[in-house]
């Protein structure tokens, strides 16, 4: 069998582990240089998940949590496609998401903003990509939120997004940003990323295509996760 | 027209935040939404070998313990094998080998039920000592750490392990070793993982 490592992570594309404009980055970043690692089968395998796992409704976070009527807020969709690095689809896929309400509230008991809980809003989905990568959610659009950093920092609109590809070495979380808004630029959580074209990957477009006429407006966002040598890790030829 | 290389380019890694709970843990943020969380069971009924406990700490730059953080192993089996299709033979049903874990929001402390892992074989016919695969985030960590746990009674196997000896400084090595603390005759291992200072634990860019 053929086991062939990851593309090399592009840490230059990636933010660093220190941020002082990210303040809470500066006591969690670790200091010493990381250890180089060529792939091993501990790397190259991650676990795989089916539909047992999960259920058909938890990627509608408009109903999955509603008690006694719809959330509060823009109706959206959101979807588009796990590939990786060689623009391959990455199948079957776990993607889980999560996200304050349309006030900028999470239901965690560690948020006390001001902005209320919405009775039927939980915050929280997962679905696994279809096997051309495909996946997507309902929900409604986060609203912004101010956080403790700068006296006056405000958070874009933006939905958390988890996703594990095949092997450990792709596991990812990164964030989700909305098209044309202005507080991306302005966000040092965003802007610690080093790449323009980086920080432009992670703003979902307006997809007019995509939309529910009358009902839902679409956000795009493709996930690209590492990519896959397909010759032997191994340094002397056996097969392949 | 000169060759196009066409290769996409990695999303770029956005920190867990302080509420990744509500996404990957909701019980612990505090609401019941999903029929099972994920996660909370690594091994499985069925798996053989050693029922073992590990536990520990994350702690930050100021010595205190990181109460927000959210870790996710992956190990093998007892004999060595990932549950996944290229992870080297067969597992027990049920065993999944994959688990998530949260600190306690007053202490700092996690920990899991798992089985020991056996070896694995590594690159060039190395074979790698016992050990998980650890996944750290948290609210300000902007890309995901990753370390691994080896156990302190496979002290041979660990001598001749091709990824710690990649480890060119010998008192940095010490910090991917957990500490075998027995409770109620059951192993216990303890694994604190420092983000800075001295004694900064090892992780890898993988």
């Amino acid at each position: 069998m053929t086991q062939a490592e990851f593309y090399q992570r592009d840490r230059r594309l990636q933010p660093p582990a220190l941020t002082p404009d990210y303040k809470t980055s500066v006591a969690r970043s670790p200091r010493y240089s990381m250890i180089s690692l060529q792939n091993s089968k501990s790397e190259i395998t991650g676990p795989v998940f089916g539909h047992n796992d999960i259920d058909p409704i938890d990627n509608d976070l408009i109903r999955n949590y509603a008690k006694n009527g719809d959330p509060v807020g823009e109706r959206i969709i959101v979807h588009g496609r796990v590939l990786d690095e060689n623009a391959r689809p990455v199948p079957n896929t776990l993607v889980e998401v999560w996200q304050a309400n349309a006030g900028g509230r999470y239901r965690h008991k560690k948020d006390s903003y001001l902005a209320p809980i919405d009775p039927n809003f939980g915050g929280c989905g997962r679905t696994l990509t279809d096997e051309n990568g495909y996946y997507f959610f309902r929900t409604v659009k986060p609203g912004a939120y101010p956080w403790r950093n700068w006296v006056n920092n405000w958070r874009p609109a933006h939905i958390h997004v988890s996703v594990f590809g095949t092997g450990f070495a792709q596991r990812l979380i990164t964030q989700l940003y909305f098209e044309g808004d202005p507080l991306i630029r302005q966000c040092p959580i965003v802007q610690i990323i080093p790449d323009p074209d980086a920080i432009e990957q992670l703003i979902a477009k307006l997809d007019m295509n995509a939309t529910i006429p009358l009902d839902a407006i679409a956000y795009k966002f493709d996930i690209v996760l590492r990519g896959r040598r397909s010759t032997l890790f191994e340094n002397r030829l056996e097969g392949n | 027209m000169p060759q196009e290389l066409n290769y996409l380019r990695e999303t770029a890694s956005q920190t867990a935040g302080p509420y990744v709970h509500i996404g990957l843990a909701p019980g612990a943020a505090g609401f019941d939404i999903y029929r099972e969380e994920l996660g909370w069971d690594i091994a499985g009924p069925n798996a053989g070998g050693q029922r073992i406990r590990v536990e520990g700490l994350v702690i930050d730059g100021m010595g205190s313990p990181v109460k927000d953080v959210l870790l996710e192993v992956w190990q093998a089996n007892s004999e060595g094998n990932y549950a996944h299709p290229e992870g080297g033979g067969e597992v027990e049903e049920g065993f999944r080998g994959w688990g998530r874990v949260i600190t306690d929001f007053e202490t700092g402390e996690w920990g899991f039920d798992t089985v020991k892992p056996g070896p694995v074989m590594g690159r060039n016919g190395r074979m790698m000592a016992p050990h998980l695969n650890l996944w750290i985030v948290a609210r300000g960590i902007n890309i995901g750490l990753n370390t691994r746990m080896y156990f302190p009674d496979e002290e041979d196997a660990n001598a001749k392990d091709p990824v710690i000896n990649l480890v060119e400084w010998e008192k940095r090595r010490a910090t991917l070793i957990a500490r075998r603390d027995d409770r109620d005759g059951k192993p216990v291992y303890r694994f604190d993982i420092r983000l800075q200072g001295d004694d900064e634990t090892v992780f890898f860019d993988i």
